[in-house]
């Protein structure tokens, strides 16, 4: 007999398990099928909280490092890597179990199985097992996320040669890392690794490190990663890796590089593709564009009736916080609400130390467009707390509407600017202006004071900066 | 102390009102609570209560002004005795307007808070959102709508296209109480004038639920079309007068002259030249029905030039290209036109200047069928004229009975620029020179 369900979820990361219990939890009949044994997803086992438990540790780290200059000496630390790992795979454990439950609690059928469309009703069920079951559903969510990019020239077959993935797994500390692109999963392992002791070299093809941030958000960033880092090779590329007994040998081509260099382990993270193929999409009226996302509309439907899509494969940006939204719009759309993603501000955030954050419109953005907007900036170096806490390269900045006082974007970097883009978020996504951030309480001595002061700047002074008037 | 009196909201949405008359003068003592003057809205008149009591020091305006919501209209000596609670300065009209909470009434007395929040829900600042695409929240630029999540949220399931909302807090940013009250604002004036509401149609159920569906997308003529009529069916209030016309001697006529022109080689005269002659005799008589109404001035714009347009039917959708001064081209030199351009028309080779211009359109569905149908007025125009087939009918003419050939024609008018009478006298008028053919000969 064919299984039959309402709706079928298709992956179980953050797109696909916040999709499934949202419609559970409205009644509907869900079935959610995800290919490996426990659900969360690439997020949750080899993606965002891995990296932040990693990254936890890093910062711990250099903090420890930097109380020196306040007058406490810690001794070396020992690292012991087993411990470490552990400690990572039970944050991961702890949340998967944890998702597992809340399906049970919300009666999502969780199906350990691969699925693949044989039409637009219809999914057939791969099992670990290799035995196979069909599912009939009448409508169906995609959320089968990406894929680290491995090109063939790269994948030599050695397991120094690594994905995020692997890096991930934290087999060994290498001697001297090499860290292909300078994107932000590149920058955040090579903090890792590079606070546990690695020497860690980064190679990024293009002019600048995180392509798509402002350059005066990066620059303090890079300025500090070039004192925990070997060396950052911007313009640069790998022209080829081979594996000798004595490590990987890379080539190098660029400017002022010395090549060939030889490393103990790679890094390749030089982007991520979405995993549209492979899983019967062509059985189905659902389209594919040329990067290989499904087309959506602004409701999560593909072409196909029957079919949604979310998460990494339904298109960029490819963040956890991204599918979890589209997921909410994807099932009211499906219950007839009136839903749309007509979100204006996606956060990014680069957990590196300092973190990197922005959200809106940014400053490139606005300048490509030839849009007409005003900038203002409050150094930390005028924060009092950023003060107390010898964090004093941090800044914020606000990308403003000069008629409507419109705050259109906001990019903070330094210490926690991660969870202090939230305000940012708000401010841009309810067309809040300058004024609404200028005139709010901010609690102090916090770093979210930034903040209001750039707003103030944007009136004339902020209370702890002063501009010279022209 | 001197305090000044405003105008106190009338009604939501009303903006200015005329001022019909004042029943104080300078020096005379009010009371709180007395009618000070009696104002005209364009749907009502009202009389206005003073808040407070004083004595009438200056008054700002004069009968037959239109004034302002919120503007000065007396200023008035406080005496000491009057009552000076701000609060207490409510209007006499219902004054329960403001959507979001209004300005906080502040207890300096010599600063009366107006009790209207101008929280301007105009016409839509552009008449092309009248049919804007069913996304609601961004703008041709790309612009967001300044809105939070929970409003663009509202408007999505209110069918409002946010920008054509005007917001009421800093920097025009929309709340879910102005899109609430646009569309209250939209309901209570029929949705007609003014800009079409800006509703956007709410999103089709899945139709494949009930059997195979395919979908074509519309193309460019379709879709200007399709935003074009829209916005004419909301913008215009329509009124279509029908009325039959006794063609048969016109016709036979017609025919009489297209044999000939069919030996020398003259352009065949057909019904619609004939009716474009006509209708430019017509419109030249009825100046009215060659006027356009501008929104912005509320002026009638009178053309001095008789340009017409006649709607093609081509293989990629309807075309209106435009015969110039009708009035002084003959009816031999229309049909030419008309024959040269029609056919352009429909191999693809008319130029968009030779569909601009027009003050007045004809469409004739007499070579297809049908015995009556209500165009829609082509904006800024203000009539069109739609023709159906001719049928034969007995008559009684003379006190007999006879066959004649009636063409029934449907004239559709801007019913704020002509009145109902106007419109039947044009229409009996055409009538009359298609009717009495040798009429409409000796006019041209
Ligand atoms: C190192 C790293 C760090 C990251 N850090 C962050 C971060 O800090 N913040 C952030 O927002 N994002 C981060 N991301 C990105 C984030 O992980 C993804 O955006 C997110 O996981 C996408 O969610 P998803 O639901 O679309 O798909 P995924 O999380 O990729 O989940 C898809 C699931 O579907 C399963 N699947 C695939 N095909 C099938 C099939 N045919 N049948 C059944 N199951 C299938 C997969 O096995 C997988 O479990 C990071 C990624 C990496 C690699």
């Amino acid at each position: 007999m064919a299984l039959s369900t309402d709706l079928v979820v298709i992956g179980a990361g953050p797109g696909g398990y916040p999709a499934a219990f949202h419609a559970a939890d409205h009644g509907m009949d869900v079935t959610l099928v995800n290919e490996e044994s426990a659900p969360g997803g690439v997020c949750l086992h080899r993606g965002c909280i891995p990296s932040k438990a990693l990254l936890h540790v890093a910062k711990l780290l250099h903090e420890a490092q930097d109380a020196e200059q306040w007058g406490v000496t810690f001794a070396k630390p020992k690292i012991d890597l087993d411990k470490l790992r552990d400690f990572k795979n039970g944050v991961i454990s702890g949340l998967t179990g944890g998702i597992g439950q809340l399906c049970k609690a919300r009666g999502v059928k969780l199906v350990q199985a691969r699925g693949e469309f044989i039409d637009s009703n219809t999914l057939r069920l791969k099992k670990p097992d290799g035995s196979a079951d069909e599912l009939k559903f009448k409508h169906a969510i995609v959320a089968t996320g990406s894929t680290p990019v491995m090109p063939p020239f790269f994948d030599l077959g050695d397991d120094r040669v690594m994905d995020s993935t692997g890096a991930l797994a934290l087999a060994d500390v290498p001697k001297k890392l090499l860290v292909v692109g300078g994107g932000y999963i590149g920058l955040e392992m090579g903090s890792v690794y590079s606070a546990l002791g690695s020497e860690v070299t980064v190679v990024e093809m293009l002019a600048g490190l995180l392509p798509g941030a402002d350059r005066d958000l990066v620059r303090p960033l890079a300025t500090r990663l070039k004192e925990h880092f070997k060396a950052i090779h911007l313009k640069t590329k790998v022209a080829s890796l081979k594996a000798t007994s004595g490590g990987i040998v890379a080539e190098l081509e660029g400017e002022d590089v010395e090549s060939p260099q030889t490393f103990d382990r790679v890094l390749i993270s030089i982007g991520r593709r979405p995993n549209s193929r492979g899983c019967g999409l062509e059985n189905t009226a659902a389209q594919i564009d040329d990067k290989g996302f499904i087309k959506i509309d602004k409701n999560q439907r593909t072409a196909d009736p029957n079919i949604l899509a979310i998460g990494d494969v339904a298109g960029e940006p490819m963040l956890a916080h991204k599918a979890t939204r589209e997921a909410k719009v994807a099932v009211e759309t499906l219950l007839g609400q009136p839903a749309e993603f007509d979100n204006i501000a996606i956060p990014a955030v680069v957990f590196t130390d300092p973190e990197l954050a922005w959200c809106g419109l940014t400053e490139s953005e606005a300048k490509a467009a030839g849009r007409n907007v005003t900038v203002v900036r409050f150094p930390w170096a005028a924060s009092g707390r950023a003060q107390a806490i010898s964090r004093t390269e941090g800044l914020t900045k606000l990308i403003i509407d000069p008629e409507t006082e419109r705050v259109l974007g906001v990019g903070i970097v330094g210490a926690g600017a991660g969870e202090m883009i939230a305000e940012g978020v708000i401010a841009v996504e309810t067309a809040a202006v300058a004024r609404d951030l200028a005139d709010s309480i901010h609690a102090h001595p916090t770093l979210s004071e930034t903040i209001m002061e750039a707003a103030e700047g944007f009136y004339g002074q902020a209370t702890h900066s002063f501009r010279p008037k022209k | 102390m001197a305090r000044e009196f405003l105008v106190p909201a009338i009604d939501e949405g009303v903006e200015s009102v005329d001022l019909a008359s004042l029943t104080v003068a300078v020096g005379d003592v009010v009371e709180a609570g007395a009618v000070v003057a009696e104002v005209e809205t364009d749907k009502a008149a009202a009389d206005i209560e003073i808040g407070f009591g004083g004595t009438v020091t200056k008054i700002h305006a004069a009968p037959g002004d239109s004034i302002k919501v919120g503007s000065v209209l007396l200023t008035l000596e406080e005496s000491a005795a009057a009552e000076t609670t701000p609060a207490a300065a409510a209007p006499a009209a219902p004054a329960e307007v403001a959507p979001a909470p209004a300005p906080a009434a502040s207890a300096a007395p010599d600063s009366e808070v107006p009790v209207a929040k101008p929280v301007a829900v105009a016409a839509p600042a552009r008449t092309a959102a009248v049919v804007a695409a069913p996304s609601s929240a961004e703008s041709d630029d790309g612009t967001p709508a300044p809105a939070g999540p929970a409003t663009r949220r509202l408007a999505r399931q209110l069918g409002v296209d946010l920008h054509g909302v005007s917001g009421s807090a800093a920097g025009g940013r929309i709340t879910q109480e102005d899109v609430k009250f646009y569309v209250k604002s939209v309901m209570e004036r029929g949705g007609a004038s003014g800009g079409g509401g800006g509703y956007t149609p709410p999103p089709l159920p899945d139709f494949s639920k009930w059997g195979e569906t395919e979908r074509v997308p519309m193309n460019k003529i379709g879709r200007s079309a399709a935003a074009n009529l829209s916005m004419c069916w909301n913008v215009i209030p329509h009124v279509t007068q029908h009325d039959l016309v006794d063609i048969t001697e016109l016709e036979a006529a017609r025919r009489r002259v297209a044999e000939i022109a069919k030996k020398t080689g003259a352009p065949k005269v057909t019904m619609t030249a004939i009716a474009m002659k006509a209708a430019a005799i017509c419109l030249k008589e009825f100046p009215k029905f060659n006027s356009a109404l501008d929104p912005q001035t509320n002026e009638l714009v009178y053309r001095k030039y008789f340009h017409i347009g006649c709607a093609v039917d081509t293989p990629n959708g309807l075309l209106v290209p435009v015969i110039r001064d009708c009035d002084q081209k003959s009816i031999s030199e229309i049909a030419a036109a008309l024959t040269d351009v029609a056919g352009r028309a429909r191999d693809g080779g008319v130029k968009l200047s030779e569909m601009q211009g027009s003050c007045f359109t004809i469409t004739n569905l007499g070579g297809i069928g049908g015995t009556a149908f209500t165009p829609i007025v082509n904006y800024p125009e203000v009539g069109i004229l739609g023709m159906s087939r001719g049928r034969t009918e007995l008559k009684i003419v003379d006190g007999e009975i006879d066959e004649r050939l009636m063409l029934p024609l449907s004239l559709s008018y801007d019913h704020r620029v002509v009145n109902g009478a106007d419109a039947a006298r044009f229409i009996v008028r055409l009538g009359q020179l298609l009717s009495e053919y040798f009429q409409l000969a000796v006019e041209s």
